[in-house]
């Protein structure tokens, strides 16, 4: 039940067609957008909503219902803005920046039609600084569409104006959080906003935002053109589509894949990945979501399913299908480790408890990795953990959280096997 | 109303109220450190935790929180209590316990919220942060290591003051707050960062190791360095004042105070007039107080004396002073130090109307001649306030940097009777016009114009009066109440040519054009009327006596004698009553009590505490011209009085911040 060639959305995720707008268009791309756009904004969120599409940045927060927030019509002479947020930075996550390395254009045209859904004026898409060459592509591409009269004034003849405005990130992972990337994109300090209000009433300069990952936006040209019933045949209730996949780690072959949602994970390895590096019963563990979601250890993701639901059943989350495979030559504690130290530099130092808490849990699993430490202070990292956990504005403090919440409560024997082995070393020295 | 509960208790809330706003009502306290009721909400430091019913299963941030119907708020709950704890537990593991050499030791938030909520032992046995130090200038002492980042003091400058003067640097744990490229701060209310900061952060450079809080007397006094009138704390131990602080009061100050009236206490101790001095032969003498007063007694001036009242007197001294004068038959009595001579004849048309805090309700506003953040600091976030709501700004007189949107109508002071068509459609069609007059337009026949100007656009109508003087020297209110003035300013008394000259602390004057009178100096520091004087009778200062003061409102408020006049110098009422035995005249009071009971008999107004009310405005002249390049008085806004000339402290500030002189740190 793998996924058709001719069901994946993403038909050049490799790079080898050219980007460029008559190969995207020889693809399908902006084929008669003006008559996606008649449909009329109702029809396209309902359409949305009844594909199922699940936001794909992380957080999975219905796509149809996120666009429906936005207000019919200004009252107040407000513009509303779409956000598309391709600061992707998250530690093992790289599918926004193949589908903006070669197919740009389906970002820009799905920016057009989720921008006339939620009447947007205008889209800014905020790419991860590091993305240089991305970038450059992606400027040529919005030029590329402006030059052809798909966006600008009377955007693709449908009498709708819409601009979309790219915009460089300056290497700061909490922009990727939707407040702070408003934040940035303002001119500020990257740093979370309080919500209330959200964004859909008080975002950007004040008006009313959606942001939005690219994968979601890039996808919903294609849904409204195969229509929801299509896209919600594959997959599991609640969590239907296809998705991105990128599996890095110790797989034969790491990738970035398109698959149906819910397939299970043995079968996405096998197919797509050449099997894990010596063989399954070498497998450790594996990171399903990106570096901000818990591990699993081997014996319980085997036969997960990889979408949402199947992911939190087993304690972990589908983040953003960014699989990070271990095998048994990982040293699991340090690999834990460097996620702490990647939340200890990336929090933005707004709130205490993610600010204090990062630095501290960063320095202690730095000790539990030599075994420098007490056995006693595993059970205060994990209250430390607790602490920082629901305890700030962003979800950043929860990312640096879940990832040694998981380690403790999966590895915890290697832990302390560390701390006893460096203490009889410390006694034999005596 | 959203009616919440709060533990049990049932109660209504404003709307608009936020869940911290709402457990106060309830009797809770909340803990908090970013959190302040004049700066925007940050959230950011989680000390303010509470469980609320409905909503997520973890604790939520109540000062940012909106109270809704229904809420169930629980402040002492498990959750909460471990909340907090973990908070402090954050906060504490990166702050230095050094509380033994830190100066906000004994008023720290940081402390006394440890003690109440904190978990009582360390778990942190890593290493520490240190942070770099910071520069931030002749007053504010930083101490950066010690910061929990609630940015309270970016939230000021940016909001309140209206510079971006402060702000913080890198991200995460390397978060540092700091100036720009460390600059010193410049602006006009830079210290209230110090009272703003819950830890010993930023403390008061001139003030470090001098003393606890709890060695501290507390007295209450109001700030002469400007006619704003702002509500001060005196602290002083033994004989001495060691710091000035703000009060709450929302109707003047809020609770802001200005650099240069904060920091002048050093110059309460230095300078100092502390014994009598007489001139022989050309030269001051030191004498005793009984030759200096038989020096005066033998000089017989009859009638031809005259009184010159300075910035900083009360009102009780200038009552005193006036009927010592008056007993002699005299009336030659001003305040105007530096020859202003518009009309008195009403007080309405001297006032600052709208009041302080009512300006900022109004949506068009002409500056008029002042140099608002020179002349009254504590003005200007007023005047930003009222900018954010929509008001429109205008300003005649020479450019200054306003901290909002203003509008440049010209250098003269003619300006005011070309107002382009705009401008005047503007306030034309405002709700609240005002205009704020300063002395610099009064000087050039300013007040007879603004009279036009209230006339024309209507200024004064139902609920709303917008025709404002902005006065400078503190005591001028209560002058032109008792009636200092001339109506030809100061220029009536030279031409008068009087026999005897008391200066109340004059010395802002042109002694020189008093060569051929005695000049009687009742006065508190050696400033410029100490130099020209014949006589030096040493008096108190505002910290050392009991007061009345009116501030540019009208705003009757009274201060609190802190400490003693050092040496031999008297409270200037009882140097007054003695020289009334020496000129053999009976000036009807013999005790502060019945000089004050006197002076209010006489003027009924200085009785009660609050606003004074002086009528309606008064038609506008005819024929009323003004005209000239306007100036402002103040040259430079730390030096503005002798106290603050001789506090080495704004002699830096002025110094650096303004003549960019740069002193070099010892050993740093």
């Amino acid at each position: 039940m793998a996924l058709l060639d001719r069901d994946r959305i993403f038909t050049n995720v490799y790079g080898y067609q050219p980007w460029n707008l008559p190969a995207a268009q020889a693809r399908g791309d902006w084929d008669n957008t003006k008559a996606l756009l008649e449909r009329g904004r109702d029809a396209i969120i309902q359409e949305m909503k009844d594909s199922g599409l699940r936001g794909r940045g992380g957080a999975g927060f219905p796509t149809g219902m996120k666009w429906s927030f936005m207000p019919k019509e200004s009252k107040d002479g407000r513009p509303s803005f779409l956000v598309i947020n391709a600061d992707e930075s998250e530690p093992g996550s790289c599918k926004d920046r193949e589908i903006i390395r070669h197919d740009p254009h389906k970002l820009i045209e799905g920016a057009l039609v989720a921008g006339f859904a939620m009447g947007a004026r205008a889209a800014y898409i905020y790419i991860r600084g590091e993305y240089i060459r991305e970038a450059e592509t992606l400027f040529a591409a919005v030029a590329e569409a402006y030059e052809a009269g798909l966006i600008g004034r009377n955007a693709s003849g449908s009498g709708y104006d819409f601009d979309v405005f790219v915009h460089r990130g300056a290497g700061a992972y909490i922009c990727g959080e939707e407040t702070a990337m408003i934040e940035s994109l303002e001119g500020k300090k990257g740093q979370p906003r309080l919500k209330p209000p959200f964004p859909a009433g008080a975002g950007l300069y004040g008006c009313p935002t959606t942001v939005n990952n690219v994968e979601s936006i890039a996808v919903a040209p294609t849904i409204l053109r195969r229509g929801a019933t299509w896209f919600s045949s594959f997959g599991r209730d609640n969590n239907k589509g296809t998705k991105l996949f990128q599996i890095s780690g110790h797989v034969e072959r790491p990738c970035v894949v398109e698959e149906e949602m819910s397939i299970p994970f043995r079968e996405l390895i096998e197919r797509h990945c050449g099997g894990i590096r010596g063989g399954w019963d070498n497998l450790l563990a594996v990171i399903p979501g990106g570096s901000s979601v818990p591990l699993v250890p081997a014996a319980d993701i085997l036969d997960a399913p990889m979408d949402f639901d199947g992911l939190r059943a087993v304690g972990s989350g589908l983040g953003t299908a960014a699989v990070i495979v271990m095998d048994k030559s990982t040293d699991i504690v340090r690999a834990i480790a460097r996620l702490s130290y990647f939340y200890k530099h990336e929090s933005c130092g707004q709130c205490t408890p993610c600010r204090e808490g990062t630095g501290w849990m960063w320095r202690v699993m730095e000790r539990l990795r030599t075994g420098d430490a007490a056995v006693e202070e595993i059970d205060m990292l994990q209250q430390v953990t607790k602490q920082v956990e629901g305890h700030t504005i962003c979800a950043l403090g929860d990312a640096a959280a879940w990832p040694i919440q998981g380690l403790i409560k999966h590895f915890r024997p290697e832990i302390e096997r560390r701390i006893h082995e460096k203490g009889a070393l410390r006694e034999a020295a005596e | 109303m959203p009616k919440v509960k709060v533990y049990g208790i049932e109660l209504d809330v404003p709307a608009g109220a936020t869940v911290l706003q709402a457990c106060e009502l309830a009797g809770k306290e909340i803990p908090r450190f970013c959190y302040h009721e004049r700066l925007s909400i940050a959230g950011n430091c989680r000390m303010c935790l509470v469980e609320v019913k409905p909503g997520p299963p973890k604790p939520q941030a109540s000062c940012a929180l909106p109270a809704a119907e229904g809420q169930e708020i629980r402040t002492d709950s498990e959750m909460v209590k471990k909340a907090r704890e973990g908070v402090m537990e954050f906060l504490l593991i990166n702050h230095p316990l050094d509380c033994p050499i830190c100066d906000q030791g004994g008023e720290c938030d940081l402390q006394d919220q440890s003690v109440a909520y904190g978990r009582g032992g360390s778990r942190y046995h890593e290493e520490k942060r240190a942070v770099t130090q910071k520069t931030m200038g002749p007053l504010i002492k930083t101490v950066m290591t010690r910061c929990i980042h609630c940015t309270r003091c970016v939230r000021f400058s940016e909001e309140v003051a209206g510079v971006d003067e402060i702000g913080a640097l890198y991200r995460g744990e390397g978060m540092q707050i700091a100036t720009y490229l460390e600059q010193a701060a410049k602006h006009e209310l830079s210290a209230n960062v110090i009272d703003l900061c819950p830890v010993g952060a930023l403390t008061s450079r001139p003030y470090a190791f001098e003393a606890r809080p709890w060695e501290l007397k507390k007295t209450l006094s109001i700030d002469v360095s400007d006619a704003v009138g702002a509500n001060i704390r005196l602290d002083s131990r033994g004989r001495e004042v060691l710091r000035i602080l703000p009060r709450v009061n929302d109707d003047v100050n809020e609770e802001w105070l200005a650099d240069r009236a904060r920091f002048l206490v050093d110059g309460l101790t230095r300078r100092r007039l502390d014994k009598p001095w007489l001139r022989v032969d050309g030269k001051l003498q030191a004498a005793t107080w009984a030759q200096a007063l038989a020096g005066v007694g033998k000089v017989n001036p009859g009638s031809s004396i005259a009184v010159i009242a300075g910035d900083l007197v009360d009102a009780e001294t200038m009552f005193a002073a006036k009927a010592l004068a008056g007993a002699l038959g005299s009336s030659l009595l001003e305040g105007r130090q530096t020859g202003l001579a518009y009309d008195t004849s009403n007080l309405a048309a001297m006032a600052f109307n709208s009041t302080l805090a009512g300006i900022e309700d109004a949506d068009a506003i002409l500056i008029y001649g002042s140099h608002v953040r020179d002349e009254a600091p504590l003005l200007n976030p007023r005047l930003r306030k009222a900018v954010k709501k929509g008001a429109k700004v205008y300003l005649i007189g020479p450019w200054w940097e306003p901290t909002y949107a203003a509008t440049h109508l010209g250098d003269d002071a003619g300006a005011i009777n070309t107002l382009p068509d705009d401008v005047a459609a503007v306030f034309a069609n405002a709700a609240r016009p005002a205009i704020v007059i300063g002395g610099g337009a009064l000087a050039k026949g300013g007040l007879g114009a603004g009279l036009a100007f209230a006339e024309r656009f209507n200024l004064v109508r139902e609920g709303w009066n917008g025709f404002n003087v902005l006065h400078f020297a503190a005591a001028r209110m209560a002058g032109l109440m008792l009636g200092y003035a001339q109506k030809g300013g100061i220029a009536d008394i030279v031409a008068a040519q009087p026999k005897l000259v008391i200066s109340l602390g004059a010395d802002e004057v042109d002694w020189s054009q008093f060569a051929g009178s005695l000049i009687v100096h009742i006065g508190h520091h050696g400033d410029k009327a100490a130099h020209a004087a014949d006589v030096i009778l040493p008096g108190a200062a505002f910290s050392e006596k009991d007061g009345t003061y009116v501030n540019t409102e009208g705003r009757v408020q009274y201060a609190e004698k802190a400490v003693f006049a050092p040496g031999e110098a008297r409270e200037d009422w009882s140097i007054l009553r003695a020289l009334a035995d020496a000129f053999g005249v009976s000036v009807g009071f013999d005790s502060f009590d019945e000089l004050r009971a006197a002076m209010i008999a006489a003027v009924p107004a200085l009785g009660v505490e609050g606003l004074a009310h002086y009528g309606a405005l008064p038609a506008a002249p005819e024929g009323a011209h003004a005209g000239g390049v306007i100036g402002y008085a103040v040259k430079d806004r730390y030096l503005t009085n002798a106290i603050g000339r001789a506090s080495p402290t704004l002699q830096r500030c002025s110094a650096e911040l303004i003549h960019g002189e740069i002193h070099a740190e010892a050993a740093e």
